[in-house]
């Protein structure tokens, strides 16, 4: 059995749990439930995207999408054959319509770079997901505000350093910062400057939270948890995750819940198929090494 | 095998060229010796050096793979994206030459740097550096599969022309230099054979030469002489000139 089975029977099992929630559930909360597919969403219209730039079939494409973020017309989208039909396709048909029309032409789907699409549309779709959360109110409001600001914060961070040494310009790298987090604007100006490690650290240092999480990380190992027994940042930056998710399950009548449950299971797969990875590399030292949720 | 020998006339010139092949295949045999042992030592010089390499392929690749799976750990499943964006190819090899004693063994060499992969966004919002840390990991295995490559190609190359130059060695030393030599010792004797004959013609014709000059003086005696001489081979009878006294114990 190889891992991939094992992580493709997993998400099928969290995805069943998850429609099962979205069919028993009414609004507001199907809603909050829409909400959280259309992360997933932009990926599958970034393949199809990438599919069609290529001029590959997509229908193909369609069992690679991710089955959350699977809408009804999706599939509408597989019979454009131009950038441009697909750009309409999806102006029309997609929930994601809205983050589109914000931020992409047709031309930019042509020109830009897959994956500078792919970080504005999730852009887009973090600052939209803020705004309604902070229409359902506290306590949700709160709950949610805490775990995407996180969200926002890391990618912002996260952008910042896979971006030394490419063609990305700065003024590019800050387009792709989402309007939104404990960093925002301040610090996200600063971090649009940057230019190397050090001082992605200095500017972190100024927050608290972000300071505990870089003491004792080696910025310059850019090895994942994996690589060596010092915790790289994205190992800090998933273990924090799960305690904002962790802490959201402390309050009560919200629907952050939701949200946080559904984190956890991923990072709950991740971490089976990290040790399933690791037993069959035989690389048993290595198998402590993944995101412990409890 | 000992009888066989090349069909020549025994003859003087014959004899001459022979010995000059004989010289030749010496000369070669040695040539090719020395090649053998030359190439022998290239030879196991890249078996160790294979050796090393599979046992370093094996650690890279290992390395290699676990550097995927904290990629997929960490940023998810990338392989569509990578394998869109690949728009030409990252890592060429280029082939070159190298001369081993006459023997050209073909090298394969990582030829023009060519980074800027096209998928260096990738992971942009999560993962990016592992991306790129499992991309410089493959880069490395890619570059050991090369060598192992070229040592595996100069491994089957070298092992045909060793046989090759064994064979044309073994052939050389037990096929053709004793063939040669069996050729000169034939020469040798036919030559010497005919020295004798030619010996004899000539000791006989002057034997006539003196039987008829003594014909013409009328010398019966020494015509006698010169017959006996004759029938009794060139010298005198010894034994019947000296007559030595009994020898008594």
């Amino acid at each position: 059995m190889s891992t991939s089975t094992l992580s493709a029977r997993c998400t099928d099992a969290l995805v069943q749990e998850f429609q099962f929630l979205q069919q028993n559930s009414a609004e507001p909360i199907s809603k909050f439930l829409d909400y959280i597919t259309y992360g997933y969403m932009i990926d599958n219209v970034i393949l199809l995207i990438t599919g069609t730039l290529h001029e590959r079939d997509t229908h193909d494409l369609l069992d690679k999408c991710h089955p959350l973020g699977f809408f009804d017309t999706m599939p509408a989208l597989c019979v454009a054959t131009t950038v441009q039909e697909l750009y309409n396709t999806v102006m029309v048909d997609s929930p994601l319509a809205g983050y589109f029309r914000e931020c992409l032409s047709a031309e930019d789907l042509n020109e830009l770079n897959i994956e500078i699409i792919r970080n504005t549309l999730y852009k887009a779709y973090l600052e939209d997901f803020n705004r309604y959360c902070e229409t359902l109110g506290d306590p949700t409001a709160s709950v949610m505000g805490e775990v995407l600001k996180f969200e926002a914060d890391r990618r912002t961070v996260n952008i910042t350093i896979n971006s030394f040494g490419t063609e990305l310009s700065k003024e590019e790298r800050a387009k792709l910062y989402p309007r939104l987090g404990n960093m925002y604007p301040e610090a996200q100006t600063k971090l649009a400057r940057v230019d190397d490690m050090d001082q992605v650290k200095a500017v972190l240092e100024q927050y608290s939270e972000y300071r505990m999480m870089l003491a004792g990380v080696n910025l310059n190992a850019s090895s994942g948890g994996a690589g060596g027994n010092d915790l790289s940042l994205e190992d800090r930056f998933f273990a924090r995750e799960v305690q904002l998710n962790k802490e959201s399950f402390e309050q009560q009548f919200h629907y952050g819940v939701f949200y946080s449950w559904l984190r956890l299971k991923e990072q709950e797969i991740r971490n089976i198929v990290w040790i399933a990875e690791c037993i069959s590399q035989q690389q048993k030292d290595k198998v402590g090494n993944y995101t412990a949720i409890y | 095998m000992a009888a066989v020998r090349d069909n020549v006339f025994p003859t003087r010139m014959n004899l001459t060229v022979t010995k000059m092949r004989l010289k030749g295949a010496q000369t070669g045999h040695s040539l090719l010796k020395r090649k053998s042992e030359a190439l022998t030592t290239r030879f196991r010089a890249i078996v160790r050096k294979i050796e090393e390499a599979k046992l370093k392929m094996g650690k890279v690749l290992q390395t290699a793979s676990f550097s995927l799976a904290e990629v997929a750990y960490i940023a998810g499943d990338i392989s569509y994206q990578v394998r869109e964006s690949a728009k030409r190819a990252s890592f060429t090899v280029a082939a070159k030459q190298e001369n081993v004693s006459g023997v050209f063994l073909p090298a394969f060499e990582r030829a023009g740097d060519a980074q800027g992969s096209g998928f260096e966004l990738t992971g942009l919002g999560r993962g990016g550096q592992q991306i790129q840390k499992a991309r410089a990991v493959y880069v490395k295995a890619v570059e050991t599969l090369v060598e192992l490559a070229s040592l595996q190609t100069a491994f089957v190359i070298l092992d045909e022309v060793i046989k090759l130059t064994n064979r044309r060695v073994n052939a050389i030393e037990y096929v053709i230099i004793p063939r040669i030599e069996n050729t000169i010792a034939y020469i040798n004797s036919e030559l010497d054979e005919q020295d004798r004959e030619e010996f004899y013609r000539l000791k006989m014709i002057q034997s006539k030469k003196k039987a008829r000059a003594a014909d013409a003086t009328g010398d019966r005696a020494e015509l006698q002489a010169i017959q006996d001489g004759e029938l009794h081979g060139a010298g005198r009878n010894l034994l019947a000139e000296q007559v030595d006294d009994d020898i008594i114990f």
